[in-house]
Formats: C-alpha cells, sequence, structure tokens
C-alpha cells in the first residue's frame, strides 16, 4: 500500500522494524484466523462427529470418524429443505419488493420531486430513529389485523416481504446515488420522448448496479438473519424461516446432528459473502454511517 | 405515452409561465399536476408499506401505552400501565442488565473494533484475508453463532473451559452462573457484530492524510502520542457516530441474550428491556405493559437519535 500511515516507512525500513513488523504480522494471522475461523472449524468438525466422540473431554481436533450421517439426519428430522425453501423464498420476496417498491420511491424522491416529497422523506427517515425494538408489539398487532383491510397476515409471506418495504435506510442510500446522477442526462432522455419509467429503467437503473448490488445483498442478508420478527409471524412450524426453525428443534435433536445442522444453515450466507464480499465492504463504507 | 406529446412535458423543470407555441391547453398548471402524479405513482407503494407498517405503529405504541385490553374489550388506562411496569421488579432487573449489557458491550464492541482497525490499517500484507475474517461472522445467521458459542461456553465439554484448562486457569460456569452470564453474552455479541464497525473505522483510517502523522512526527511525537493527536481526531465523527450506533442498538439487544440463556438467564442474570417487552407482549398477553416498556425505552434512546441524526447531519454539509 502506497499511502502514508501511523508508522513510517523509514522505521518500517529498520531491521528492527522488520523484525517487530513481521513477529506481529505473523501473530495477528495466527490469533484472528484462530478467533475467526476456530470456531466455524469446530463447527464443521464436531457436525461431522460421532455421538460419543462429540461428548468426549478433551475434544478431538480432528474427527475418528466421519459421520456424514449427522448431516443426512439433521436435514431428514429438522425438515431441513422445506425451512431452507422458506427462508429463500421469503429472502428474495423481500429483495423484488424491496427492490420495486423502495427504488421507484427513490427515484421519485430524487428526480421526479413530487409535492410534499421532503415531507415523505422525513416522515420515512423519522422511522430510523423510533428504536426497531419499540415498534415490534404495535407490528404484530397490525400484521394480525390489518386496518382497512382486515387481513390477518400471519404465517403468510406478506408478513415478511411488506415490512421489509419499510427500509428507510435502503431509500436514503439509493436517494442519494441517484441524486448523484446528473440531470442533463435524464432531461436528454426525456427530450428523446422517454416517459419516467423508460428513464428509470434506461437511464438510472443501469448507472446504479453498484448501489442496487449493496442494497440487494443487505435485503437479502436481512431477512437471512433476522430471528425475532420470523418467529412472531410465523408460528406455523411449516412456514418457519432456517433460524427459527432450527431454534425449535434444537431441543429434541442429538447435539452432533444439531451442529450439523447449523453448519448447513450457515453455508448460504457464506458463499452470499465470498461471492460478494467486494460489493458488501463498499456498501459499508458508502453509507455505513449515514441514517 | 404517445410520440405527439411535446417531450418537455414530463421533465421534472419547474413549470415556466410562458406557454410553448403550439401548445395551446396544456397549461404550467396541468403539467405540474400530471408530473405529480406520477411522482406520486412512483411513490405510493413504498408510502402505503410505511403507513401500514411503520407510522401507523407507531401511533398506536402511544396508544396502547394508555390502554388496557381484556376479554377483548379495549379501556383507556391512563397511566396505569406505566406505573403497574415502574411497580414491577424485572423491569428495574432488566434495565440494571441492559445498562451492564451496554457498559460492557461498549468497552468491548466500540474500543476492540478501533484497535484491530488501527492495527490492521498498519499491516501491508494479508490485510484482505484479515478484513474478511473479521467479517465472517456477522454474516453467520445468529441461530448458528449463538448455539455455537452455546457449546462453545458448556462448563463440560466446551473448548473455552479447555482453553483455561491449558493455561492453568479454573473452570468457569459461563452462562450458568450470575456472575458471569452476562459477560458472556457478552464476549459472543462481539464476535458476532464487530466485523461491521471495524470496517468503517478501517475505511475511516486510510482517509487520513499521511503528512499529519510526518508532521507529527517531526513535532517528536511517539506512537501512542500519535494515535491520540492524529488518528483519534481525524476519525472523531466516525467514531461518536459509531459511539451512538452501539448505544441505540445495543439498548436494543434480544437475540443473543435470548437464544443464549433462554432470555432470562441464572436467575434474570440476563433478562433484557426487550426481552421484558417480549415476555409481557407474548407470554403475559400485556399489551399495554408492552407498550408502557417500549415507550420507557423510546424516551431513553429519543435523545441518542436525536445526536445522532444531528451529528451526521453535519457530517454531511
Amino acid at each position: 500500500m502506497s499511502t502514508r500511515t501511523l508508522i513510517s516507512p523509514a522505521t518500517l525500513g529498520r531491521p528492527r522494524g522488520k523484525v517487530v513488523y513481521w513477529t506481529v504480522l505473523t501473530l495477528v494471522m495466527l490469533l484472528f484466523t484462530l478467533v475467526f475461523i476456530g470456531p466455524l472449524y469446530w463447527m464443521a468438525v464436531n457436525g461431522l462427529k460421532s455421538t460419543e466422540e462429540f461428548t468426549r473431554i478433551p475434544p478431538t481436533l480432528v474427527p475418528h470418524g466421519v459421520h456424514t450421517d449427522n448431516l443426512t439426519n439433521a436435514w431428514r428430522v429438522m425438515d431441513f429443505a422445506k425451512l431452507l425453501l422458506n427462508t429463500v423464498w421469503y429472502a428474495f420476496g423481500a429483495l423484488a419488493f424491496q427492490l420495486v417498491l423502495d427504488v421507484a420511491a427513490a427515484y421519485s424522491l430524487s428526480k421526479l420531486r413530487p409535492v410534499f416529497g421532503k415531507a415523505i422523506l422525513a416522515m420515512m427517515l423519522a422511522t430510523l430513529m423510533i428504536p426497531a425494538a419499540v415498534l415490534v408489539v404495535p407490528q404484530y398487532l397490525t400484521v394480525l389485523d390489518v386496518p382497512i383491510f382486515k387481513r390477518n397476515l400471519l404465517n403468510t409471506p406478506w408478513a415478511i416481504w411488506l415490512p421489509s418495504v419499510t427500509n428507510a435506510f435502503n431509500i436514503f442510500l439509493l436517494k442519494r446515488f441517484f441524486d448523484s446522477i446528473p440531470r442533463e442526462l435524464l432531461d436528454a432522455a426525456s427530450i428523446d420522448g422517454a416517459s419516467p419509467l423508460r428513464t428509470l429503467r434506461s437511464v438510472v437503473l443501469p448507472l446504479s448496479r453498484p448501489i442496487l448490488g449493496v442494497v440487494s445483498i443487505f435485503a437479502v442478508v436481512g431477512v437471512w438473519k433476522d430471528f425475532l420478527w420470523p418467529m412472531l409471524t410465523l408460528p406455523d412450524p411449516g412456514k418457519q424461516t432456517l433460524n427459527v426453525g432450527i431454534y425449535s428443534l434444537a431441543q429434541g435433536v442429538p447435539e452432533n446432528w444439531l451442529t450439523a445442522a447449523l453448519a448447513m444453515a450457515s453455508i448460504p450466507t457464506l458463499l452470499i459473502f465470498i461471492v460478494f464480499q467486494r460489493n458488501i465492504m463498499s456498501g459499508l463504507t458508502a453509507g455505513g454511517l449515514k441514517g | 405515452m404517445s410520440a405527439s406529446t411535446l417531450p418537455a412535458r414530463e421533465t421534472a423543470l419547474p413549470p415556466q409561465g410562458a406557454e410553448r407555441p403550439g401548445q395551446p391547453g396544456r397549461s404550467g398548471l396541468t403539467r405540474a399536476l400530471r408530473r405529480n402524479l406520477t411522482a406520486h405513482g412512483f411513490l405510493i407503494g413504498a408510502v402505503l408499506c410505511f403507513a401500514f407498517f411503520s407510522w401507523y405503529p407507531m401511533v398506536r405504541e402511544f396508544v396502547l401505552a394508555f390502554q388496557k385490553t381484556k376479554d377483548g374489550r379495549t379501556t383507556w388506562a391512563g397511566w396505569s400501565n406505566l406505573s403497574y411496569v415502574f411497580h414491577d421488579p424485572a423491569f428495574w432487573q432488566a434495565w440494571r442488565n441492559t445498562l451492564l449489557f451496554t457498559g460492557l458491550a461498549l468497552v468491548l464492541g466500540f474500543v476492540l473494533p478501533f484497535l484491530v482497525a488501527v492495527l490492521l490499517n498498519e499491516l501491508r500484507h494479508g490485510q484482505g484475508y484479515l478484513r474478511l475474517l473479521v467479517y465472517l461472522p456477522v454474516m453467520l445467521p445468529p441461530v448458528a453463532s449463538v448455539l455455537l458459542f452455546k457449546y462453545l461456553y458448556d462448563p463440560g465439554y466446551g473448548l473455552f473451559n479447555r482453553i483455561f484448562d491449558l493455561f492453568g486457569l479454573p473452570a468457569q460456569q459461563w452462562l450458568q452462573s450470575t456472575d458471569t452470564a452476562m459477560v458472556s453474552v457478552v464476549i459472543a455479541a462481539t464476535w458476532m457484530n464487530m466485523g461491521s464497525a471495524t470496517l468503517v473505522y478501517l475505511a475511516a483510517l486510510q482517509a487520513i492524510p499521511g503528512e499529519l502523522y510526518e508532521a507529527a512526527e517531526l513535532d517528536g511525537a511517539g506512537l501512542l502520542r500519535k494515535i491520540w493527536h492524529v488518528t483519534v481526531p481525524q476519525t472523531r465523527l466516525v467514531l461518536s457516530l459509531m459511539f451512538l450506533m452501539q448505544i441505540i442498538a445495543t439498548m436494543q439487544v434480544f437475540t443473543e441474550p435470548f437464544l443464549l440463556t433462554n432470555g432470562a438467564g441464572p436467575e434474570g442474570s440476563t433478562t433484557t428491556v426487550v426481552y421484558l417487552i417480549y415476555q409481557y407482549a407474548f407470554n403475559f398477553n400485556n399489551y399495554g405493559g408492552a407498550a408502557a416498556l417500549g415507550l420507557c425505552l423510546l424516551v431513553l434512546l429519543a435523545g441518542f437519535s436525536a445526536m445522532y441524526v444531528r451529528l451526521s447531519r453535519d457530517s454531511d454539509t
């Protein structure tokens, strides 16, 4: 790296500096790997151990036999496929709703500038100031009996999808990005006869790919990681998410099976992370602080 | 839209008083109206979602706190919900626990990521790998990381007691003892969540101009003085924003104690305010009490939220 940091290159260049640097680097590498990969390794390995080996003291670092039947048993007993499918369905549904409705709203607020637009944005941002935990109870009661429509959304995907749209932070991120798209570009499109929808589709969206990527990942990961809300709104075991399903079945399953299930449940998010890590990192730092 | 209409009509240019020739009847007013209809059309979906699932629940929270529901009949309850909640001994215990959690989480979860970020920023090798490592737990589903920690904490075959044993330290009860339960929850929560803060700090550190360090060195500043007089002031805004954000987030902690210690912990030592809200609402069916509790949390956190919004607005300009 070329930028100058805390410790001067000259100090680092000296023999003593080099020794200290490499010692610290090695220590940090080892320690971090141990602290952050260690537990994951423990999870992966213990998910493959026999019940007897699982509880052995001291624990074995390398399993004596590989019991892949833990995986298949956990899969079967927990109806893992169902839980996984449910979670995917909720996550990508929420993603679709957020992409369509939040992008449209941010586009309108940023480029079409309707009357009361400022007030609406302010009211959306105001929701960020109310601690989420405070709203859980009234939100639950709303889902139980949606006013005007008189619908009970309990145990339906709508209970996840619709509230996920109320993500003021996403709207704010999108609006800020749209604000940075030059006015002239949109004017040119509209002089060519493009409707606002057409302008959004052919000019704004293609330019916004980076921010759309960030928002999408956070939308999917948000649903994937959520616990309290799906626990409350999806009490039917056949409709539950991975988090809730595994939690409610955790008691009655042998520990090595459960650990295997935990490992399996972690794989999708880890894959998302490894594939999209660049977007995630840029998203964190681009808008990570503004709210 | 037909091609015969004048192209400029749907742009967001301010309506000009002067009409274009050949456009009779299309006054500035109808044009503005049309433009607004389109704009509101784009907004309506999100606004409806907000109305039903954010704004209405916000109002309802206030109403609920002053209502009582019994046998399906809702009556006005005045301040009785609040006084009921105040007289519940669990209320004060939950607040003590929550403040303890917030305090511990700030010591660990605020200071540690900053130190880690400073350290990583100095390393010229493997920074990408280390960043990835720190952020890895943030991506795990909470059930996985929490139940994982439950096993690591197990006093019998858990890994932590094995490590303590290696260093000749006495075995701990971890989650099972009133003394250590909350600390154990904080350690797990920090492991799970510190990644995002670390990355935010790292980005802030990388924006510090290197000349500042050079200047400090010319003045004879050592490592610690450079951190104190250059690094900290240069990242002060990010630090204070993250500080407020951590307070707001940690005071709402629910998932970690709920999953690690079934919410209450030994003798209620990990019962947090949000867990109490959950209990009131979903175990005791006392929505009024839950809403009253929520109001207390809201009042306490509103100040921090306002400070946060103010600071982040200043940082924008």
